[in-house]
């Protein structure tokens, strides 16, 4: 339970946190380096340990086996069977939410009308954890992929229908009047003005969404997975095999990581008007 | 040209903002709206765009009524209110979508040439200065050459060495299509040095206190003696439209009653 509400974080933090991790983009190589002191320090001073005999390192396995391990699962073919099982999810999952998030987002940012009808509704469906659905899930839509996809998607809708959200009804007015001034039409208003006025607050809710939906793929498969990085986890756990869990969630944040990129950098350059802080710095 | 009959706007929370306006503009001319504030200046110039409808009376443009913003009327805002997602020359082509492209970037580029700003095109508004910014929102408004501009207090944010500049741009722009110029200010010496006619509004609820004609030649000497006059004239009504008291006291007694 607790562990379903640290998953349900309030957006703003969200938000806050992805922006300063934008931010972290501008540093120059040598800060950039300086942060790989502790961890990379950190890790040959335990491999060190291991190999004088100062640990046993039967649950926490030194760097070089985690390794070691890594690399033997990816020359059998076994990991990308598992990334490919995984990614499959969170994009389902993603594009799943993230379209439905966007529609809803955007039918309840336009129309005050719509977000009185649908949004207490949806805001109450918000306050449950979404780990509780895991069940119902299941039992509608069966043990394997789709009782999976549906939770992803569910974790990635509320972020990503939140943000749209906000960002339609926070479209400064005044901006919005000189396109009524141009006599644009409904269409041209949402294409030419709305649309790229939410864009910004889009790709950071795009983004929240697809954290969260790796946060869920993970509960998902550990739930009951013949394949996939949370079903190394938890074959990982039953033999005791440490190297291995390890080596998942190595394949999990370089997989995060790199969705991440791909998102931000494939919106950068829609955005390079923007006259933000951290180009100034 | 421009017609304004018997405008009144009280808003839904039951302020009056313009009470029975009525003023005919000719083509060409350039009307200043000039007033303390809270005298619906504003209000004024957003019925006559078509952004807001007045409760009562209506506007029309060579005989053709206003009842949303209309290609005939263009509308400068106080502030530049560029779009930061468009290049300057995109915004400034932001109303000629319907154009084919050759003779879109040909205004846009004679737009930038006109205000100085050859070259600008490609820049981002954020990277403009404030004036610039007010020079390329005037152009985005005329390069679609409406018959009438609407400016409200498009110079106000600005320094007073930069605002005289852009009234010699605004004046030079006018020149080459001459468009009606309805311009609200708050300022005496702007609606001296370039209207045709100061308009002076009386608060509570808005309405025309007296209508100046300025028949100075252009260019205008601002240090001329004729100039200080005008100015003088115009401030003294302006003066008058704030001092003057309830036009009866029988009314101001309706007016308590109704209020209370």
């Amino acid at each position: 339970m607790s562990e379903a509400g640290t998953l349900e974080q309030p957006l703003e933090r969200q938000q806050a946190a992805a922006s300063s991790a934008s931010r972290r983009f501008a540093v120059s190589g040598s800060t950039l380096l300086l942060g790989f002191v502790l961890p990379v320090g950190a890790a040959l001073a335990y491999e060190a340990a291991f190999r004088f005999g100062l640990v046993q390192a039967r649950l926490l396995p030194p760097p070089s086996k985690v390794g070691s391990t890594l690399w033997d699962l990816a020359r059998s073919g076994e990991l990308s069977t598992h990334v490919i099982a995984t990614m499959t999810r969170v994009l389902l999952g993603f594009g799943l939410g993230a379209l439905v998030g966007m529609l809803l987002g955007a039918l309840t940012g336009s129309s005050s009308t719509a977000r009185k009808l649908l949004d207490p509704t949806l805001q109450a469906l918000r306050a449950i954890p979404s780990l509780a659905w895991v069940p119902l899930f299941i039992l509608w839509l069966g043990i394997f992929e789709n009782s999976k996809i549906a939770l992803i998607a569910t974790g990635v809708f509320f972020p990503v229908y939140l943000g749209v959200m906000a960002a339609i009804a926070n479209v400064d007015r005044k901006i919005v009047e000189v396109g009524r001034a141009f006599r644009l039409s409904k269409t041209a208003l949402a294409r030419r003005v709305l649309l790229p006025a939410i864009l910004p607050d889009f790709i950071v809710a795009l983004r929240s969404g697809l954290g969260l939906g790796f946060m869920f793929v993970v509960a998902a498969e550990i739930m009951g997975a013949s394949e996939g990085l949370g079903y190394l986890l938890v074959d990982g756990q039953q033999l005791g095999k440490p190297d291995q869990i390890l080596a998942a969630i190595i394949a999990f944040a370089i997989l995060g990581k790199i969705f991440d990129w791909l998102l931000v950098s494939g919106s950068r350059p829609f955005l390079t008007w923007q006259d933000s802080h951290s180009r100034a710095a | 040209m421009l017609i304004l009959d018997h405008l009144s706007k009280i808003y839904p929370n039951g302020t009056r903002a313009l009470g029975d306006v009525s003023l005919d503009v000719g083509s060409g001319e350039i009307v200043a709206l000039i007033g303390g504030s809270g005298c619906g200046k504003t209000t004024l110039l957003r019925l006559i765009s078509g952004l807001e409808l007045p409760s009562l009376g209506a506007v029309s443009v060579d005989g053709e009524k206003i009842s949303a913003p209309h290609p005939a009327v263009g509308i400068v805002f106080q502030e530049p209110r560029l779009l930061p997602w468009l290049t300057v020359a995109q915004n400034i082509g932001f109303g000629l979508d319907h154009l084919p492209k050759a003779e879109r970037d040909a205004r846009v580029d004679e737009a930038l040439l006109r205000v100085g700003l050859a070259g600008y095109g490609p820049r981002w508004p954020r990277e403009l200065s404030g004036g610039q910014a007010q020079r390329v929102a005037i152009v985005r408004a005329l390069v679609t050459r409406p018959k009438a501009l609407l400016l409200d207090e498009p110079f106000s944010a600005l320094d007073a060495l930069t605002r005289a500049s852009l009234q010699d741009h605004l004046l030079a722009l006018w020149d080459s299509h001459r468009p009606t110029l309805v311009l609200v200010t708050h300022d005496v010496e702007e609606a001296v040095a370039l209207a045709d006619r100061a308009i002076v509004l009386q608060p509570k609820p808005g309405r025309i206190f007296a209508d100046i004609a300025i028949e100075l030649p252009r260019p205008r000497d601002r240090l001329s003696q004729d100039f200080a006059e005008a100015k003088r004239q115009v401030m003294s009504a302006l003066d008058g439209s704030l001092t003057q008291p309830q036009p009866s006291t029988q009314n101001s007694k309706a007016q308590a009653a109704g209020w209370w």
